[in-house]
C-alpha cells in the first residue's frame, strides 16, 4: 500500500532526495503526498504529475500511483 | 513517427537523412520537409555558458513528445515526424533538439514543426542547469 514520489531539478536539490516511497494510508490527494514526503511548504510555481500526466495539488491519488513534483520546465532551445 | 531521447551528442542532418531513407513509404509522398534544430549557445542571460546538464523525467518525456507529435498528425496533413532531444551533459555548439516534419505541402510542414517545438518547450519535463563562471544555475523559464 504505497505511493512512489519523485522530485526533479531544483526541488530534488532542495529536498536532497529524488525519490520516496510513502505509505498511502490517510493520503487523499497530491498535496497530502507532498506534505508527508517533503515536510516543507509546497514552493510556488511547483508543477505536479500523477502517473506522468500533469495534475493539480487537490487531485485525488490512489495506492500504487506515481506522483512527481518539479519546477517549471525548460526544455527545447532557440 | 519516431521520438528519441539521446544521451550522447547527435548529428541532426545525419539523423534526418537516415530516418527518411528508412521510411520507404515516404518516397514520393512528401513535397515539403520542415526542420527545426535547437543548439546550445555559449551565452545566456548575460553569462558565458561553459556546459549544460539537461535533466528529464524519462517516461513522462517520451509520453509527452509522442502525444504532441500525434496531435500534430491529427491537426495537419503530414506524413511523418522525427523528434530527437538530448539529455545529460552538453557542450556549447551541440544540438539540443531536432524536429523534422515531412508533408505533402509546406503549410502543414511548417505549422506542425512549429507546434511540436513550441509544445515541447512549454510542457515537456526537461530542466536545464548551466555551468557558468559563477557556478551552476538552473535556467529560468522564458
Amino acid at each position: 500500500m504505497s505511493i512512489t514520489v519523485r522530485f526533479f531539478a531544483s526541488i530534488r536539490e532542495k529536498l536532497g532526495k529524488e525519490q520516496d516511497i510513502i505509505d498511502s494510508k490517510d493520503i487523499a490527494c497530491v498535496a497530502d503526498v507532498w506534505a508527508r514526503s517533503a515536510r516543507i511548504p509546497l514552493p510556488a510555481n511547483t508543477l505536479v504529475a500523477v502517473n506522468m500526466e500533469y495534475g493539480r495539488p487537490d487531485q485525488p491519488v490512489c495506492d500504487g500511483d506515481e506522483v512527481a513534483f518539479f519546477p517549471p520546465v525548460t526544455g527545447g532551445a532557440g | 513517427m519516431k521520438i528519441r531521447l539521446a544521451e550522447k551528442a547527435f548529428d541532426p542532418w545525419q539523423e534526418l537523412a537516415r530516418h527518411q531513407s528508412e521510411q520507404p513509404a515516404l518516397a514520393g509522398k512528401f513535397g515539403a520537409t520542415a526542420v527545426f534544430i535547437g543548439t546550445l549557445r555559449d551565452f545566456n542571460q548575460g553569462s558565458a555558458v561553459q556546459a549544460m546538464t539537461l535533466e528529464h523525467y524519462a517516461p513522462m518525456t517520451q509520453k509527452h513528445l509522442e502525444r504532441v507529435a500525434g496531435e500534430a498528425g491529427s491537426r495537419w496533413p503530414i506524413e511523418d515526424v522525427l523528434v530527437i532531444h538530448r539529455y545529460g551533459e552538453l557542450r556549447p555548439n551541440e544540438p539540443i533538439v531536432c524536429v523534422g516534419v515531412w508533408a505533402a505541402h509546406r503549410d502543414a510542414a511548417f505549422a506542425a514543426c512549429r507546434h511540436i517545438i513550441d509544445e515541447l518547450k512549454a510542457r515537456a519535463p526537461f530542466w536545464k542547469q548551466e555551468m557558468t563562471e559563477q557556478g551552476r544555475r538552473w535556467v529560468a523559464p522564458e
